[in-house]
């Protein structure tokens, strides 16, 4: 390892990997360096046996549930957007080819003390019984003018400039009532908060149509496709792409101890007693504590249960969304399921997480909404990270630190992270103009 | 996913690619994919993903072969490599004992990971250099049946018995292996009929 690199990537989470493979693409010598035995950091998935000695400090997972290599148990649950981000990455660098998806078969929503699938067309929210039948017709409306928006058509702006119209004006010109707007922010624009609504509507309306696009795109009941096996497969894909391209790949190395110059800019990395050389360094939070700072805490149960999540149809995979309003917090609750038509689990056991950001430091009451809704459980881990963001000067050090997984439902914001991280490496900026009409999946 | 999928006669195959450094892994693929032979073949870059169709009896075979792309090197391959592969084929240099010494730890490593249905097979690579043999073909042969394997020497160089190790996995392959559970779809930037869109039903 006693080399020169153009860039060292430590930590394998799926930010690093897609660095790393973007970077080996473009012709950087790339070394890429994790300080434990496996891959994906904290964005793996363990099986149980993993799960064990990470949360019970045994390797010895009860008889009753099965083989520990049929679990696959994320670290950090999210679902993909099925025409998102993280799609146009997959397909801009063709590592779809070493995965397997399948559509998330459910997406609902918590309504005043039940659980509602989410109306994403005009033609569901006249179904829906979250809105009255006046109601109905108003929400209708405000998605037809949705789903006809066009940011380049000057013609399907009725007049308004969403770049400077609030969220909440646009709504007010529907007459949406407050239960309407609190599902259409949250589990179809997504908002983890009620911040949009003084924000100019250009954002809510793009995510709205995305939420639409997405979930037109495999027919499927939700707008989230999911990873055979688990989310723990995507950083390896993008590792083996970047190895594909010349990057060099060593697992288990302890200590990573990134050197620097007396001018304080990035020398080199060393393990073990051998110092690799090289020009920048990419790296998750943990390897330089220095140089990052908190920003948040993320917790969220893990469950093994029996059944699916009760209330969604039997649904083996589903997304039920708990708007802060709904719950008297200022943050959104989570909840994810999946089993064994992911391949996640055995036949007949489903693995569910509660998640949000962390207003106390109790885990198990602040969680307690989201595990109600669950029904019995087999097992369950309670855990809370703290999420850190960089607080350094890149072109000081030529140190690009991610940004901790946050407890959004989906990638957008991970990729977005990834696409910043890439212009400041490279100067560049990564065109993911794929054509995703074209895209389509193909059935193995 | 299940490691051979299809109907009728038309099977898909993960097949795998395992052993050292410069046994001649990617050589042995190229020849037998592109019939090319290059001297000072160099580490793989760039590709390491190759389909190929065979014939044989009564069904065609589509390989999908993976190559190890250098992660072998330091022993970083990711699990995702092993998963649902349907076959593999464990390269080593017969002019290099410690080439062989290292498949059989490859070996054991697959029989860790892999499926226990996988087949597998033995190849003894460079078998032109008979001058500077280290490995006897006995030797290898006899490690082969006690663990399950299949064994053939080859030449990526002159060709020979390449494309006999493909066909004869692919005569080993387990005809109509049930689902275990309704594959995956594979995303693609083309219309369904593309290359990788072989289904079922075609």
């Amino acid at each position: 390892m006693d080399e020169e690199y153009d860039v060292i990537v430590l930590g394998t989470g799926l930010k690093e990997c897609i660095l790393s493979g973007l970077l080996s693409v473009d012709g950087l010598k790339v070394l890429h360096m994790d300080r434990n035995d496996y891959y994906g950091g904290e964005s793996s998935s363990l099986n149980l046996i993993q799960l064990w000695k990470k949360f019970r400090g045994s390797d010895k997972p009860p008889a009753h549930l099965g083989s520990s290599r049929d679990y696959n148990v994320d670290m950090v649950p999210k679902f993909i957007m099925a025409n998102g981000a993280l799609v146009r990455v997959l397909i801009h660098t063709d590592v779809t080819k070493y995965l397997y998806f399948k559509a998330v078969d459910g997406s609902f929503v918590y309504n005043k003390g039940k659980v509602h699938k989410v109306p994403a067309t005009d033609m569901e929210a006249l179904k829906s019984p979250l809105m009255g039948i006046f109601e109905k017709r108003r929400a209708r409306k405000f998605f037809i003018y949705v789903q006809d928006y066009n940011e380049n058509e000057p013609k399907t702006h009725e007049g308004m400039d969403l770049t400077r119209v609030t969220t909440r004006e646009l709504i007010a010109k529907y007459g949406l009532d407050d239960n309407t707007v609190d599902f259409i922010g949250h589990a179809l624009a997504l908002h983890r908060d009620d911040r949009y609504l003084n924000e100019p509507a250009l954002d809510t309306v793009k995510r709205m149509k995305l939420y639409a696009e997405s979930l037109a795109r495999f027919q499927g009941g939700s707008p989230y496709i999911y990873p055979l096996y688990g989310l723990g497969e995507l950083p390896q894909a993008f590792a083996r792409l970047s190895a594909v391209y010349g990057g060099t790949y060593m697992l288990n190395k302890p200590e990573c101890k990134v050197e620097f110059d007396e001018e304080g800019k990035v020398c080199g990395v060393t393990s073990e007693g051998e110092t690799a050389k090289c020009k920048k360094v990419v790296c998750d939070p943990s390897y330089l504590p220095n140089k990052v700072r908190k920003v948040g805490k993320v917790a969220r149960a893990i469950c093994i249960m029996s059944h699916p999540i009760p209330n969604t149809n039997e649904s083996p995979s589903v997304q039920v969304i708990l708007p802060q309003k709904q719950l008297g917090r200022r943050s959104d609750m989570y909840l994810f399921c999946c089993s064994y038509s992911h391949n996640v689990a055995p036949k007949g056991k489903y693995i569910a997480f509660v998640s949000t950001e962390a207003e106390t430091d109790q885990p198990e009451i602040e969680l307690k909404p989201g595990l109600d809704l669950l029904g019995p459980v087999d097992e369950i881990f309670y855990d809370t990270y703290d999420r850190f963001e960089p607080c350094n000067e890149p072109s000081l050090d030529n140190c690009f630190i991610s940004t901790s997984y946050d407890a959004t439902t989906h990638f957008e914001s991970t990729v977005s992270d990834v696409l910043n991280m890439y212009s400041m490496i490279t100067g560049k900026v990564l065109d993911l103009n794929v054509d995703l009409s074209a895209a389509s999946a193909a059935e193995e | 996913m299940a490691s051979t999928i299809g109907s009728h006669n038309n099977l898909n195959a993960k097949l795998v690619l395992l052993g050292d450094m410069g046994a001649g892994k990617s050589s042995l693929v190229l020849r037998f994919v592109k019939g090319q032979f290059l001297e000072f073949q160099e580490s793989t870059i760039g590709a390491a993903f190759f389909s190929q169709t065979l014939a044989v009896n009564d069904a065609t075979v589509k390989f999908e072969i993976w190559d190890t792309a250098g992660q072998e090197r330091y022993h970083s391959l990711a699990p995702m490599y092993y998963r649902g592969a349907a076959a593999a084929i464990i390269v080593y240099d017969i002019t290099s004992s410690d080439s062989f010494t290292r498949a059989k730890k490859w070996v054991q490593e697959l029989q860790k990971q892999g499926n226990p249905n996988m087949v597998m097979a033995l190849a003894g690579n460079k078998a032109d250099l008979e001058e500077k043999r280290k490995v006897t073909a006995d030797e290898a042969r006899i490690y082969a049946e006690e663990n399950g394997l299949f064994f053939m020497e080859t030449s990526a160089k002159t060709a020979a018995n390449v494309n006999d190790v493909f066909h004869e996995i692919a005569k080993r392959l387990p005809r109509a292996q049930p689902t275990q559970n309704p594959a995956g779809m594979v995303l693609v930037d083309r219309p369904a009929e593309g290359a990788r869109a072989a289904s079922c039903c075609s």
